[in-house]
């Protein structure tokens, strides 16, 4: 399989099963990078799952595909988390240490310096809430915390997980801003809701998944 | 690998002393079912020092297997799993982490019920002393033994019942050889012999955990 450098994401007939069980029944999809995707639909529609398989959390049953240039059947799925963000609507991180702590030790993993953590927890607003407990913060700032996680690590793919659940109008705008500004800097963002953004800023590819696959697109 | 070892330990064990489960919940439950066992020993406190060793490692195992669910707990959440996954560790190193941060657990543990035995179950002082470094290693590879089985049950339905269940018996030579190596360091016998049991296990248990803490995390 052959993909362009514009392209981030390439699935043709995307099957993944767990415990005989589909999740994804036969996902197409093309993302080109320097893009936005939401993808839309009820609880068990496949969102997650889709994004998982994204992310490499989950393997290819049938079908074919390649994210970022790697091909799904043969992918060692670590190389492929490398360089693949993930923010989940209930905490990408580790409750009981501070907002400092996680990123420390998310920078540390990584290899990073130090010295960005102050960067990060200042552009996500956070710089006075850095000693604070993960489990303290709000919803939102938990959710800015994630974000954070994924600034620190710059990974070309960000796979976000009902990032907008129990977010108020200003989470929702800062949240809006801050992927206007990843994807202006080509960066693939792809994004599951239960409803369609409602953004002012940013204009998103919407994707309507049901049982498993994409049904349309608007 | 050492560098994510350290990483992880370090993670675990500030989560630990932040949460305070160690200190408040899981020592006083040790302490606790050390009394009880005194207690059902009944009056004639003659054989309860003889009885000590045995029931110093039953009450070992109890803890250790709540330790175990609690570290692997602390990476249970789904959003939480899937952006440590991102961060790309090597597994061999996130074993060695996870089992020296419960070494470290299970040997400060061990440093509480120790003194309860010799207070309570009254083992003598001396050969609760020779037994230590026997005990560091028995309680090193019930640790490694421990996180194995861990990764094996995390996330798999009634994780902390599974456990026990399929971790009881890969404990049980590590139990018993470390109940012979503290009984002859209280009574004499052959403490070397039992120790060298230990250390071979923990050198086993660690090479398996090595190769295949990947695939378990994985499966």
């Amino acid at each position: 399989m052959t993909a362009l450098d514009s392209t981030s994401v390439v699935l043709r007939g995307a099957v993944s099963m767990a415990s005989g069980f589909p999740l994804l029944s036969g996902v197409d999809l093309e993302l080109s990078s320097s893009s936005l995707t939401v993808l839309v639909g009820a609880n068990g529609a496949g969102k997650t799952s889709l994004l998982r398989l994204l992310a490499g959390l989950i393997g290819l049953s049938a079908g074919e595909g390649s994210v970022l240039g790697l091909d799904l059947a043969t992918v060692d799925r670590r190389q492929l988390r490398r360089r693949v963000g993930w923010l989940g609507h209930e905490g990408s991180f580790y409750d009981d240490l501070t907002a400092s702590e996680n990123l420390t030790f998310a920078a540390k993993a990584l290899g990073r310096p130090l010295d960005e953590l102050a960067t990060v927890l200042d552009r996500v607003d956070l710089s006075g809430r850095r000693d604070t407990i993960a489990k303290q913060l709000s919803a939102g700032q938990r959710r800015r915390l994630g974000l954070a996680w994924l600034l620190l690590r710059r990974p070309e793919l960000w796979l976000l997980d009902e990032p907008y659940a129990s977010l108020d109008d200003d989470g929702r705008t800062f949240f809006d801003a801050l992927l206007g500004e990843v994807v202006e800097r080509g960066a693939t963002v792809v994004v599951s809701a239960h409803d369609p953004l409602r953004s002012a800023q940013l204009r998103p590819r919407t994707l309507l998944m049901s049982g498993g696959r994409i049904v349309g697109e608007s | 690998m050492i560098r994510v070892a350290l990483l992880v330990a370090g993670k675990d064990l500030r989560v630990e002393r932040r949460s305070r489960v160690l200190l408040w919940q899981v020592v006083p439950f040790g302490v606790m079912a050390l009394l009880l066992s005194d207690l059902a020993l009944g009056p004639n406190q003659a054989g309860h020092s003889t009885a000590a060793p045995g029931l110093f490692y039953l009450v070992i195992v109890l803890v250790a297997l709540l330790m175990i669910n609690r570290s692997h707990a602390i990476e249970a959440t789904a959003g939480t799993r899937a952006s440590v996954a991102t961060l790309g560790l090597d597994p061999a190193g996130v074993f060695l982490g996870k089992a020296a941060a419960l070494a470290i657990e299970l040997w400060l543990t061990a440093l509480v019920l120790l003194a309860g035995s010799v207070v309570v179950l009254h083992t003598a002082l001396h050969g609760t002393l020779a037994a230590v470094p026997s005990i560091v290693v028995t309680l090193g590879a019930i640790a490694t033994a421990g996180t194995l089985y861990g990764a094996l049950t995390s996330g798999a339905n009634a994780a902390a019942t599974l456990l026990p269940v399929l971790s009881l018996p890969a404990f049980a030579p590590l139990l018993i050889a470390g109940e012979r190596s503290f009984t002859s360091a209280l009574h004499g016998g052959a403490l070397l012999e039992w120790w060298i049991i230990s250390v071979v296990a923990l050198a086993v248990y660690l090479a398996l955990g090595i190769l295949l803490y990947g695939v378990l995390e994985e499966s």
